[in-house]
């Protein structure tokens, strides 16, 4: 609690006590009197004051002047109770404001407390501390246990964990060793690091990231435009009321001037905006808070709003769905172990730079006995023949794609490519057998794709520069609703563009994709969402979403922590406009007192920031987390 | 050229969207957002004008907010 708040606790608690021993007095008259004065001076002295001086400054609709006139009536129409228990109790709102706010702008600026205070710059064998800014690309900087890491670099020297839960929300330590990457904003657990950077303080990841954060909440959301708006007419509105509800009544009817102008004055407790304006704000900002807390920064309240609506999701294949590296998929002798038909494979592309070659042999994994391999012969387009000798004879080995089976009679029965690029192998006229290599679906993906349709998103498509026939076996294996195959990066864009016509009014789609090559179509999406955020600036710059790490779930995460949002914005919306306007309306027709009017404006305040605090915590459901061991 | 602007102690969220609505409107101005939840003021303004815009901003934000402080940032 700050200074002025506990002030103001102080002030309350006085003013409470007044109030009290004022009530229990009543009948004592003037000493009741006297106690409620202190009672209203002790709470809100300052008020009137305040609305002197913002008249003075030309603003004259504000909360101080319209408590000042709600107050004043009352207590010009006998209601001294309720003209204290107005202020007190907008007072106490007030208090209970500031003290929300303040905490939950603490609870995310500790969250991103990632910002590093100094370096220890290495110079001609003397270690210095100095302002991450004055540290220049290719410097050596040492990092000792505890400390945060100040810039991106490449460890020299040293092992150690880094915990970077700050960065990408992922719990676990990253290992790193000489020759490893570091982030900045990573913190160093044990191991004191020797770290050359490669980055300026400015380019680094984590200059890029507060930036990022900082920046989040100018982008405002149409919730939140829509109740600025909404306070700016409903406060003159009321006021104007209370004035008609004054003066009209009492003129035709014929007297009743006090009845009405308490009425009057109720209208005017009620008329104070605040309640709205900030509960919407701070549930954007909790929601903000939750999504960095696991990792997945937003680059503004707006993109809360439009996940929460997500219809299309496009992917991007390699390096979102797919890991973007070729592997040994499977392997299918005729006869024969598998493990003598990859060495065949291995020792035939043992020449080979070609990525296929080195996948087949990477998946055989042991040194290949070069005196087996005699004449080698490339057929572009095709593949491979080599001499290979087998058991002491040499043979007449054919290694390649279905064109080269084809060209030189072999039977092929294995069936034709799965997903992936099949790689046939013939003795003479002989067919040996397949050897597949395709990408591989990252381990994150199915269960990510079941948790979106979970969440209600309806179609998921896949672009990709790849093949047709590839992206379709991929698209397969997941249950994706549509494949495009062959693009350039500008056909991309074109076929999100065809999807944004598609989806149905009022809902969003979103490009997820890892930031490479795909700037135009991310920034074209209602939201682009960037993969991999950590070490691509590429990915932080054009995307509206950057998800630290690379797992795919995070997009479930983000779209339930919008949905919360959304509720709980939407629920403070309809509560607190809801119950304002009943209260206004029983109050015009003498069904409700002044006391239910202080309902309308503290109570609907406390009870919708309660609400809005909600949005701040997000549990993720441990059911729709799979674990992977490695 | 873009601003920022702190206003530590912005406390009323309505008087925030008040100076928001302010500083939009000043000429030099091509687009203004105040955050209430990170009491951040950024201003695009026309290249040339920052100084002019800046000092006409704290007019407004001591106007509606005297409690609050302005400090440039950037």
């Amino acid at each position: 609690m700050t200074g002025k708040q506990k002030k103001m606790v102080f002030r309350l608690t006085v003013s409470g006590i007044f109030f009290i021993s004022a009530v229990v007095m009543e009948y004592k008259g003037l000493w009741a009197g006297f106690s409620y004065i202190l009672a209203y001076l002790f709470a809100g002295y300052d008020i009137p004051w305040k609305a002197l001086r913002n008249i003075k400054n030309g603003q004259v609709f504000d909360e101080n002047f319209l408590m000042t006139i709600a107050t004043f009536g009352a207590i010009a129409v006998g209601s001294l109770e309720e003209a204290v228990a107005v202020m007190l109790f907008y007072q106490v709102g007030e208090l209970f404001n500031d003290y929300a706010v303040n905490k939950s702008r603490k609870s995310i600026q500790e969250l991103m407390d990632i910002n590093p205070e100094y370096a220890n710059l290495l110079r001609d064998g003397v270690e210095e501390q100095v302002d991450p800014y004055e540290v220049e690309v290719g410097d050596t900087i040492i990092i000792r246990p505890g400390e945060k890491v100040p810039l991106d670099g490449v460890v020299l020297q040293g092992s150690s964990s880094l915990d970077v839960k700050a960065l990408t929300g992922e719990p676990i330590p990253a290992e790193v060793e000489a020759g490893s990457n570091v982030i900045s904003g990573s913190i160093n657990l044990n191991g004191v690091l020797q770290v050359q950077t490669t980055r300026l303080f400015d380019d680094s990841t984590v200059a890029k990231i507060l930036e990022l954060v900082e920046n989040a909440s100018s982008r405002k959301a149409k919730a939140e435009t829509f109740i600025t708006k909404f306070a700016r007419v409903y406060t003159p509105i009321v006021v104007g009321l209370a004035l008609v509800l004054a003066i009209l009544p009492p003129l035709l009817l014929g007297g009743g001037w006090e009845s009405w102008i308490y009425r009057a004055c109720s209208f005017l407790v009620v008329s104070c905006p605040c309640a709205l304006v900030i509960s919407v704000p701070l549930s954007f900002f909790g929601g903000l808070g939750a999504a960095s807390k696991n990792g997945i920064l937003l680059k503004g309240s707006n993109y809360l709003e439009a996940m929460a609506n997500l219809n299309t999701i496009v992917f991007d294949k390699t390096g979102t769905l797919t890991n973007g590296r070729f592997q040994v998929s499977d392997v299918a002798p005729v006869h024969g172990t598998r493990e003598a038909l990859l060495e065949l494979a291995a020792l035939g592309e043992y020449h080979s730079t070609h990525p296929i070659a080195l996948s087949v042999k990477e998946a055989y994994g042991k040194t290949v006995d070069t005196g087996r391999i005699g004449q080698v012969e490339e057929i572009a387009g095709h593949g491979i023949h080599a001499q290979i000798q087998k058991d002491g004879e040499w043979h007449e080995i054919y290694i390649g794609n279905r064109k080269l089976m084809d060209q030189q009679q072999i039977l092929v029965d294995t069936p034709s490519e799965i997903m992936g690029t099949a790689l046939y192998l013939a003795d003479g006229r002989e067919y040996l057998g397949a050897v597949v290599i395709s990408d591989s679906i990252r381990p994150d993906v199915p269960a990510a794709l079941a948790g979106l349709r979970q969440q209600g998103v309806r179609k998921l498509v896949m672009l990709t520069g790849d093949r047709e026939e590839v992206g379709k076996a991929v698209a397969g294996k997941l249950g994706l609703d549509q494949v495009f195959g062959n693009l350039l990066p500008g056909d991309k864009v074109s076929r999100v563009e065809a999807l944004l016509k598609e989806k149905p009014f009022g809902r969003t789609l979103a490009f997820v994709g890892d930031g490479i090559n795909d700037a135009p179509v991310l920034a074209r999406a209602d939201v682009g969402i960037a993969m991999g955020g950590i070490g691509s600036d590429a990915a932080v710059e054009a995307a509206d979403v950057v998800i630290m790490d690379d797992e795919p779930s995070k997009i479930v995460d983000t779209i339930q922590i919008a949905r919360k949002t959304m509720g709980i914005v939407r629920q403070n919306i309809v509560f607190a406009i809801g119950v304002k306007i009943a209260v206004l309306i029983l109050v015009a027709l003498g069904y409700a007192s002044m006391w239910a009017a202080v309902f309308g404006d503290v109570g609907v305040s406390v009870l919708a920031i309660l609400n809005a605090i909600r949005a701040l915590s997000y549990k993720e459901p441990a059911s729709g987390k799979i674990e992977f061991s490695h | 050229m873009r601003k920022i602007i702190k206003l530590e102690g912005l406390c009323c969220a309505n008087c925030a969207a008040k100076i928001e609505e302010g500083v939009k409107k000043l000429p030099g101005v091509k687009e203004a957002v105040l955050s209430f939840m990170t009491q951040r003021l950024t201003i695009e303004a026309e290249d040339g004008r920052e100084d002019a815009v800046v000092e006409e901003a704290q007019k407004i934000a001591k106007k509606i907010e005297p409690e609050a402080g302005f400090k440039i940032l950037r």
